[in-house]
């Protein structure tokens, strides 16, 4: 390998790149775009929910109750329905997520000693916001049951729950780490799957292999500007991550640094290796969405835990890169793990990066045979 | 002369022959939709059961083992790790091998015999916020029904509250039949939006765009012409996911069958038209697929498929109302889950209308614009 020629094609790449402004502002504009939504736009966290409430009881202590549901901040009473038809009407049309109806002998009951009964129906369709709704209603229905019989009756354990590394449960700290892992793998699949399919369209290929140009050195010379941008992204995500969206960065910076360089080797070289086996643009693009993106979003654990996937896909994450590298980026932010935690996920991407070099490298030479 | 029917129609077959000119592309249109909607079908669960835990018990009591049993037996823990020391504990959390310590001191089976409080420590790694709050919330649940349990009387002394949940549309509260209708609407949109953007701009960068226009085919003829095919085949590759889909995932349909076919037909002209409208402003094929991406993404995840929408800043739930599949989610998870007909969903249909008809007279507009 003579490094002036791998500086030739990686200069002759990066003058491509630069007549393309309009695909490089994309690219950068792509890793400030899903931050801002992340950042502020979604979350995970329940509250406001909207529920109907039927109160037949309209005492003093079905309205002390229902005070306490709103004040809870998890829920918005959205109407006091007169009819119990209208329930229906509002959880069929999702005008309200949760309903409340409180029988006519409520406090009647509650003041004899009877057990009085309180029915809550919750929109089970979005399964995730419904269980922990019904964890809320319970908390609150306890809570109010033993104010009502003065005072505390402390229960004979009592569960002291700490919560370590993100203690105030916010989701954007869970997600926006994580999401630094999937733009890189997304400018992987943007950027580099195209890149040699479309010398092979445009007819330019015959004309790079008829110089003295080695494989290895048009790999990587092609490689390197990419790596530049997809570096200059992390770079702006992290610091966007950590001092506009107040994300803890409790690890070292410098072991990042090079455990992001391994992963992003590794995913550019997937992209490479995708166009030079696909030939084609459209076939690349589609590929390169089944390999690279879809895994790195769905199946990474950066927001759905692997943990709860059945077994035989718990397998399968296990060969996707952006699994080690999530759970490497977690680790760092949240937890401060120091490298001889994180060295096991290291080493896995390192070896996938030099597979998938490899083969690149392999099936290259038989192309142009 | 031909009439301007069968000049599309020639039109559609040619397109046709040149998408699978590349044998490939047959695996990619039909095969890639099911792979993904059966892998991701799987992977989109926010269900939480298996949760990995670990006891750190320094009590080793019948007692300790009694929670330990129904923490078990409740199934949504897996506890399998039982650390010696302290070091050992913070080690399994760190590695992220578990997310849920349960620590027992000593004299924690005393105290309970003694009637007096015992005290249990229960870490939670909360990096993943949503799994903890779920974890935090069934361990209290269980620790407590078990306090209550060992202290009848105390229990007695309680006002007494019955208090009856239920789950409507999804008894279970089954994460797989919230999501697998939102995969399948997300990978017919992803796929269809690349493939004609994508097709599109090909066509004009090898040059054989100005070879159609000095056919006798019409402007619209010739944005009909290029979409039809498109249409077709995402109406297959929606057939296709959705069969699947509801057979192996036993995803109920309660609704009508027959407005699935007539929302996915308004809902593609939307798709169609987006993918359109790409193809006019991308000169090159990898400024369609970046294109097509900064799209994508933010309508997936402004569309409620994850997110609730209700969740959002209002500025965000205002632009959601452009989105189309925002519509096409609460129709098909309406359809599937709810049961509901066409009383209850014409006015995302007729959204979604306007929306596809929008875009598609934009799309066309530009079209023209660029052909001259």
């Amino acid at each position: 390998m003579r490094f002036l020629r791998l500086k030739a094609v990686a200069k002759k790449e990066l003058i491509q790149i630069r007549r393309d402004p309009l695909s490089l502002a994309m690219a950068f504009l792509m890793p400030v775009l899903l931050l801002f939504i992340f950042g502020y736009a979604i979350t995970l966290d329940v509250n406001n929910l909207a529920a109907i409430v039927h109160d037949l009881d309209r005492s003093g202590m079905s309205r002390e109750l229902i005070r306490e549901f709103t004040a809870s901040g998890y829920f918005t009473v959205v109407r006091e329905a007169g009819d119990p038809r209208e329930l229906d009407r509002y959880l069929d049309a999702g005008k309200a997520r949760v309903a409340v109806s409180i029988p006519a002998d409520f406090s009647r009951d509650l003041r004899s000693g009877k057990e009085a009964s309180l029915q809550v129906i919750v929109d089970g369709s979005d399964s995730n916001t419904a269980t922990i709704a019904l964890g809320y209603v319970s908390l609150i229905a306890d809570g109010y049951a033993a104010r009502l019989s003065g005072g505390r009756t402390p229960s004979l354990i009592d569960p002291r729950i700490r919560v370590w590394y993100n203690p105030e449960l916010k989701s954007r700290n869970f997600i926006i780490p994580g999401l630094i892992a999937v733009i890189m793998a997304v400018i992987a699949a943007l950027l580099t799957s195209l890149t040699i399919a479309r010398e092979w369209e445009r007819g330019t290929m015959e004309q790079l292999v008829a110089t003295p140009v080695k494989n290895p050195e048009l790999i990587l010379g092609k490689l390197i500007p990419y790596f530049l941008i997809g570096f200059i992204d992390v770079a702006v995500s992290v610091l966007l991550a950590v001092f506009l969206f107040g994300v803890p960065f409790r690890g070292n910076l410098l072991v990042f640094i090079v455990l992001s360089s391994v992963f992003l080797f590794g995913g550019l070289g997937l992209g490479i290796l995708i166009s030079i086996v696909a030939k084609s643009q459209l076939v690349a693009s589609q590929i390169s969405m089944v390999v690279t993106f879809l895994p790195a979003f769905l199946l990474s654990g950066f927001m759905y835990a692997i943990s709860n996937m059945p077994a035989f896909l718990q397998g399968l994450t296990r060969i996707i890169p952006a699994r080690y590298f999530v759970s490497i980026v977690k680790g760092v932010f949240l937890k401060g793990n120091r490298l001889v935690i994180l060295a096991g996920d290291g080493v896995f991407l390192l070896a996938f990066g030099v597979i998938v070099f490899l083969i690149a490298n392999i099936k290259f030479r038989k192309k142009v045979a | 002369m031909f009439k301007s029917r069968e000049r599309i129609k020639r039109m559609v077959i040619k397109e046709f022959i040149h998408i699978f000119r590349d044998p490939r592309m047959k695996a990619i249109v039909f095969v890639i939709p099911v792979l993904q909607t059966i892998v991701f079908g799987f992977a989109v669960t926010t269900d939480v059961n298996n949760i990995p835990a670990a006891v750190y018990d320094l009590d080793k009591t019948y007692e300790t083992r009694e929670v330990i049993r129904r923490l078990k037996a409740s199934g949504y823990f897996d506890i399998r790790h039982f650390p010696e020391t302290g070091e050992e504990m913070q080690d399994l959390l760190d590695r992220g091998k578990v997310i849920m310590v349960l620590n027992f001191k000593k004299g924690f089976s005393a105290d309970i015999k003694a009637r007096r409080q015992a005290s249990l420590q229960i870490l939670v790694d909360g990096t993943d916020s949503n799994t903890a709050t779920v974890a935090m919330d069934y361990a209290g649940r269980i620790i407590k029904k078990y306090a209550a349990e060992l202290d009848p009387a105390k229990g007695a002394q309680r006002a007494r509250l019955d208090l009856r949940t239920l789950a409507w549309y999804n008894p279970e509260l089954q994460s797989k039949n919230y999501n697998v209708p939102g995969v399948i609407a997300m990978v017919i949109f992803l796929t269809s939006l690349l493939l004609t953007s994508m097709a599109v701009v090909r066509e004009r960068e090898t040059g054989t765009m100005e070879q159609l226009m000095v056919t006798p085919l019409k402007p619209l003829e010739l944005i009909l012409g290029k979409t039809i095919p498109f249409a077709i085949i995402a109406f297959i590759e929606m057939a296709l996911v959705t069969v699947l889909g509801t057979v192996i995932f036993k995803i109920p349909i309660k609704g009508s069958l027959l407005l699935l076919p007539f929302s996915t037909a308004i809902y593609l002209l939307s798709v169609l038209g987006i993918g359109l409208f790409i193809s006019t402003i991308a000169r090159t094929q990898q400024q369609a697929l970046m294109a097509t991406f900064l799209f994508y993404m933010p309508a997936v995840l402004l569309s409620g498929f994850m997110f609730p929408i209700e969740n959002m800043p209002r500025v965000f739930q205002y632009a959601t109302y452009v989105n189309p599949l925002r519509y096409f989610l609460v129709i098909i998870r309406g359809l599937f889950l709810k049961g509901n007909g066409i009383a209850i969903l014409w006015p995302q249909m007729a959204a979604l209308f306007i929306v596809g008809v929008l875009v598609i007279f934009l799309a066309s507009f530009r079209f023209r614009k660029r052909s001259d």
